[in-house]
């Protein structure tokens, strides 16, 4: 299935007091690859918590662990990814003359890894 | 009280020193109320600090690294400065980048070293809160300070951030918590309003959620601007949105009748489509609504001095970032000479990048084009960025091993006062000694 995700990276508590111990440290690496996704899409998707998945923006690709959102915190369609390593390779080189690439509200599409 | 007086310069093992009045550099909000435990080296308690000051103070530690790498070894710091030097002075198109996690000292000496070589100059406002700067010079910043907010803030709204896990003292020192001169109430005397895409954590603290639907910001501000005008609005609105008409009248008789209103805007506004027009939308909203009361519009700011990297640019160039000096004067012009342009269209052949991480954080094209070219990168920790240098200096720590000045994400700018030394040095140091050396070699080439 080929539908729309809007993806909104940004920070989280773990994300902040993980950076602390440092980016190459395998507590900010899960973080940054943890992947929130409203429970309603995890079901229609057949997604289950904890499966890796493969989110594709038009620039670039990243796999990633996907875990149920709380209810209510996402809407379907929309998903949420710590800041990090895999958030930023999603985005493109263009800035539409801002010196600012779009880094949030990102149009990408899941797989499910087979 | 000054940094020498609470630092004692030989530390024996098992002493135990307390550092009061430290400042937390993690986030913008420069928390300047730290009390700081330090045993022989280590920070073992850090009071007052939030849970991200927490990590900020109790895992910092001194690498066992060289001061200096070249191409990944080992080198002394005059070497490390000698090729630093050649590579910034035998450049065609440098760039200087990153700054906002160093002090207002460091950051004056790099913009001069961009200076020097004809090279550009830019911080990470580029890539979080440049849309912002954008927007201040399109329409301007009804501004104020974050005391007095906390002495007179009876409406508080944030729109497109997550303060209870980017900032979570904001709330607690700044801007809902705090009672006021004229909010004896403290939080009973305010109201809070969260606009977001996201059910975040800090709904739950807001006496008002808004679950706006995605990229629509700017149509739900320019919204509530007409309101405030008395421009009727289709109710249709909410299908758009996600907001009712009801919803946003209510919202806009709030605004208008307090006595002290805030907008704190957050990167959803200027990271997602629309950029500086989503942050010129809420501007305009703060400035009209000073024809009813005192309304006001701050970015919260992420990294611990990137309000002073604005404002250190743009004391010494007249433009808060994104400067070329390539023709021997500033010229500002975001999207041509800020660095995910300058790297993404493989323009840049050299760069100096003091505490940031490009090579982790930028887009697949500019991290392609930075593994290109030869850099300097600054740096107190290793990452992907000091990785692929040609040049890795590793650094004291700002605020917790050296000294200096950085401003909070209200333009006040705060003292630091470190914990204890490191036998590294600062970036400031480093950067002096990169400077005098690319005008010795410059001079050189000019007598010859
Ligand atoms: S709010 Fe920011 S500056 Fe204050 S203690 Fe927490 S991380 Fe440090």
């Amino acid at each position: 299935m080929d539908d729309i995700f809007i993806l909104i990276p940004g920070r989280t508590s773990r994300q902040g007091t993980t950076l602390n111990e440092g980016k190459l440290k395998a507590d900010f690496i899960e973080e940054t690859q943890t992947l929130f996704m409203c429970p309603d899409d995890m079901t229609r998707r057949g997604v289950v918590d904890g499966e890796r998945v493969r989110i594709r923006s038009e620039f670039g690709q990243v796999e990633l662990t996907c875990k149920a959102a709380k209810t209510g915190e996402l809407p379907p369609g929309l998903l949420f990814l710590p800041y990090g390593d895999p958030s930023s390779r999603l985005m493109g080189g263009e800035t539409h003359c801002t010196g600012m690439p779009d880094s949030k509200g990102m149009d990408v599409q899941l797989d499910k890894l087979l | 009280m000054s940094a020498a007086a609470v630092i004692d310069a030989e530390v024996k093992e098992d002493e135990v020193k307390i550092v009061k009045d430290a400042t937390c550099t993690f986030c913008g909000c420069v928390c300047d109320d730290m009390e700081l435990t330090v045993v022989a080296n280590k920070i073992t308690k850090a009071k007052n600090a939030c849970v991200l000051g927490k990590a900020w103070f109790l895992n910092h530690h001194i690498e066992d690294h060289p001061v200096a790498t070249i191409d990944g070894q080992p080198a002394t710091l005059e070497e490390g400065v000698e090729r630093a030097a050649q590579i910034l002075a035998n450049a065609r198109y440098p760039i200087v980048y990153g700054l906002s996690d160093t002090t207002c000292e460091a950051q004056r000496v790099a913009v001069s070293i961009a200076d020097r070589i004809g090279g550009c100059v830019d911080t990470t406002t580029s890539v979080c809160h440049g849309p912002s700067g954008m927007a201040f010079q399109g329409v301007g910043e009804v501004t104020c300070t974050l005391g007095e907010v906390k002495n007179r803030a009876d409406l508080v709204i944030f729109w497109g951030g997550n303060p209870a896990e980017s900032h979570p003292r904001h709330w607690t020192r700044y801007s809902l918590m705090p009672k006021g001169l004229f909010v004896p109430n403290g939080r009973k005397g305010r109201t809070a309003v969260l606009v977001d895409v996201r059910k975040s954590k800090s709904a739950a603290a807001a006496d008002i959620f808004w679950q706006i639907k995605p990229r629509k910001d700017f149509e739900v501000l320019w919204a509530l601007r007409a309101l405030v005008k008395g421009v009727e609005i289709d109710p249709e609105i909410e299908q758009e949105t996600g907001i009712s008409l009801a919803q946003m009248q209510d919202l806009v008789q709030r605004m208008k009748s307090c006595k002290f209103g805030i907008i704190f805007f957050g990167m959803g506004l200027s990271m997602t489509r629309g950029k500086h027009m989503n942050v010129e939308a809420a501007l305009s909203l703060a400035r009209d609504l000073n024809d009813y009361t005192r309304f006001y519009a701050k970015p919260v700011r992420g990294h611990g001095n990137v309000t002073g990297a604005d404002n250190v640019v743009a004391w010494q160039t007249g433009y808060p970032f994104g400067v070329s000096l390539g023709r021997g004067y500033p010229r500002f012009n975001p999207g041509e000479f800020t660095t995910s342009d300058t790297l993404a269209r493989g323009e840049a052949d050299a760069g100096l990048i003091i505490a940031s991480d490009p090579a982790g954080n930028f887009s697949q094209p500019a991290r392609d084009h930075l593994k290109k070219i030869p850099y300097i990168a600054l740096d107190p920790h290793e990452s992907e960025t000091t990785r692929g240098a040609a040049v890795h200096f590793c650094t004291a720590t700002y605020g917790i091993n050296t000294p200096g000045t950085v401003y909070r994400m209200d333009d006040v700018p705060i003292p630091l006062r470190p914990a204890f030394d490191s036998p590294f040095p600062s970036d400031e140091t480093v950067l002096r000694a990169i400077e005098k050396r690319v005008r010795e070699i410059l001079r050189e080439r000019l007598t010859n």
